[in-house]
């Protein structure tokens, strides 16, 4: 890449910053009616600097490790034993060079989008107040889950970079043997700027226990025209969120920010840059399946740092968290498994293996809210569902998505997502719905009332497909108009290992 | 001097080669390949995308054996190599000119 391209890429970039910042403040407008009054925030009774447990902070260093285990080599051992041979090599380095560019981009200015106040764009995306992690030492703490339980700020980021850098590893898949390299990167760093960093805020980021036990608590012991004021400062502290976090939607571990939000890039993708040479014409197995199998098993061990770190405490709730994923994935691996073999006469290898992942992404959303039962049902409804998209529909429509990433995460997601909301019901084994206002400094369970709920993951489903696709799509033909999207078709019957790379997988 | 090229089945191999040991025959060259004759292929499904494999991995063997063995090692082949199924391979039969061994120098039978 020359340097007038990256100089163009960059002027680019700060246009499509201006556009998001004139698209905004016109949609933060239409949801006013939750808008914070302009009212001092908390500042009431901060007692000492909390210390982290040390158990929680170990936890989560183990979770974000897992985490990082799953992306390299879990993802890229179960996409590259996919792709064909000549194109193994450049999935292990899309991947592991996507990872390290967000983890840098994560500590720049990634984590502050994501998890800081953004001001008058607060509903959509944080700010730059925690840029550079200005602020941010071994002292530092972020909330959990729970009133008065702190793990280091350190730890925090590190575990949420780990899912910054496995979801559009993610894309990749949908993408694969026929997107060059320099445009992979510039678009990956693009991507997680203008789609991930504002969904994860969108769905993440609020007050925390402690800011909502405490505003509730002042209200309470409030008289007279002070109560007012408490009132107003409680708005303040419970409107300082992103917006799909006020609709109510429930997310566990990722079901939006992370699935739907990569399996629809996917599909976008796989559409823009069209098919591979040959689809449908030659034969394109997976050249070790192998491979896939040993990468499957990964994702799933690492799924657990993903899904049970996600309650940030090593406590019984991760217990729950942790046997949730676990059998929503083996329920969700047997029906992959019987559908298969009822509908094409064999039980394979690899459909078990997709069974595992669709399962694993079904009950990623799920995990924190769904009773034991409930998470079976979910991986049994899951599988079939998504063999569907990947066998049949895919098919129909024609569409080269190389390793079904729209059928299985994207589909996946969104069937997780809506199952949340069903499952969430105590009277159906689950956790209900947190409430930190009701008795402040306790967490107890709001009343369940299920067309709000399915009305409110709706809502959050339609947001990450509209935010995601069309903000993809967009992102997508820039890099191709800039750079091209696409090596040329010498270069892509070659095989990307030898054209990009310059090395070959296999030597024997 | 006659080249004997068989096509057989992989997990054949080592009857065959047994077989024609007890001839008393030494050496042989195998070749893993892929062909089909009247088997055809088979089907492989990848999450639904179905592929039609027609060609089927193969066991190519070639041995050079002196006129006087040749009926003996077609036979001896055809028995170990034989499943009665279809499938089971080919042997083809060709002339050699000439033959030698590198380390020694000795020419055609003797060098066999």
């Amino acid at each position: 890449m020359t340097f007038r391209t990256i100089a163009r890429c960059a002027g680019v970039l700060g246009a499509l910053g201006a556009i998001a910042l004139l698209i905004d403040p016109a949609l933060a407008q239409d949801a006013a009616t939750t808008a914070a009054p302009a009212a001092a925030p908390v500042a009431a009774a901060a007692p000492a600097i909390p210390v982290p447990n040390k158990g929680d902070t170990a936890f989560m260093y183990i979770a974000s490790v897992l985490v990082l285990l799953m992306t390299v080599p879990g993802l890229a051992l179960f996409y590259g034993g996919l792709v064909r041979t000549k194109n193994m090599l450049s999935m292990f380095m899309q991947v592991f060079a996507t990872l390290c560019l967000v983890a840098i981009i994560w500590v720049l200015y990634g984590y502050s989008m994501a998890f800081t106040n953004g001001g008058g764009l607060n509903n959509f995306v944080g700010g730059f107040s925690k840029a550079l992690l200005r602020g941010v030492d071994s002292t530092t703490v972020a909330g959990t889950f729970s009133n008065g339980v702190y793990i280091p700020e350190y730890v925090y980021i590190v575990f949420q970079m780990t899912f910054a850098c496995i979801t559009p590893c993610l894309i990749l898949g949908a993408v694969a043997e026929r997107l060059k390299f320099s445009s992979m990167l510039v678009f990956m760093a693009l991507w997680v700027t203008f789609i991930y960093f504002p969904i994860a805020h969108m769905v993440w980021y609020w007050g925390g226990p402690d800011a909502f036990g405490n505003a509730a608590k002042a209200v309470a012991a409030a008289t007279g025209s002070a109560k007012a004021q408490a009132q107003a400062a409680l708005d303040a502290v419970t409107s300082d969120a992103g917006i799909v976090f006020k609709w109510g939607a429930l997310d566990f571990a990722g079901g939006t920010v992370v699935h739907i939000n990569a399996g629809i890039a996917g599909l976008v993708g796989a559409l823009i840059l069209g098919r591979r040479i040959g689809y449908g014409r030659e034969a394109m197995p997976p050249h070790s399946l192998v491979l896939t199998m040993i990468g499957a098993a990964l994702l799933w061990v690492g799924w657990f740092g993903f899904n049970v770190g996600s309650g940030l405490e090593a406590n019984g709730f991760a217990g729950q968290v942790f046997i949730n994923t676990f059998v929503a994935t083996a329920a969700a691996a047997l029906s992959w498994m019987i559908v298969e073999w009822i509908a094409k006469g064999k039980p394979s290898a690899l459909g078990l293996a997709s069974g595992v992942v669709a399962g694993l992404v079904a009950i990623t959303p799920a995990c924190g809210f769904s009773g034991v039962m409930g998470s079976i049902v979910l991986g049994l409804v899951v599988s079939p569902v998504c063999f569907v998209f990947c066998s049949a529909i895919k098919s129909a429509l024609g569409y080269d998505d190389s390793l079904d990433v729209f059928g299985v995460h994207c589909i996946g997601g969104i069937i997780g997502a809506l199952g949340t909301g069903l499952l969430v019901n105590p009277d159906w084994g689950g956790t209900g719905i947190a409430d930190y206002l009701s008795k402040p400094g306790e967490l107890t369970t709001a009343t369940y009332d299920m067309v709000a709920q399915m009305t409110a993951q709706a809502k959050a489903v339609g947001m990450t497909l509209l935010w995601s696709g069309i903000g993809s799509a967009i992102l997508f033909k820039l890099v191709d108009i800039v750079m091209g999207l696409r090596p040329s078709e010498e270069m892509e019957r070659e095989g990307l290992d030898i054209t990009d790379h310059g090395e070959r997988a296999y030597n024997y | 001097m006659k080249l004997i090229t068989a096509v057989i089945k992989p997990f054949k191999l080592e009857e065959v080669r047994s077989a024609l040991t007890d001839l008393g025959l030494q050496g042989m060259t195998v070749t893993e390949v892929k062909g089909y004759g009247r088997q055809k292929g088979h089907t492989e499904i990848y999450r639904g995308a179905e592929y039609a494999v027609s060609f089927l991995p193969k066991i190519k063997i070639e041995v050079v054996v002196p006129d006087t063995q040749v009926d003996k090692a077609l036979a001896a082949i055809q028995r170990a190599a034989k499943t009665g199924q279809i499938g089971d391979g080919k042997i083809f039969v060709s002339t050699i000119e000439h033959t030698v061994r590198i380390r020694t120098g000795e020419a055609d039978d003797d060098a066999l």
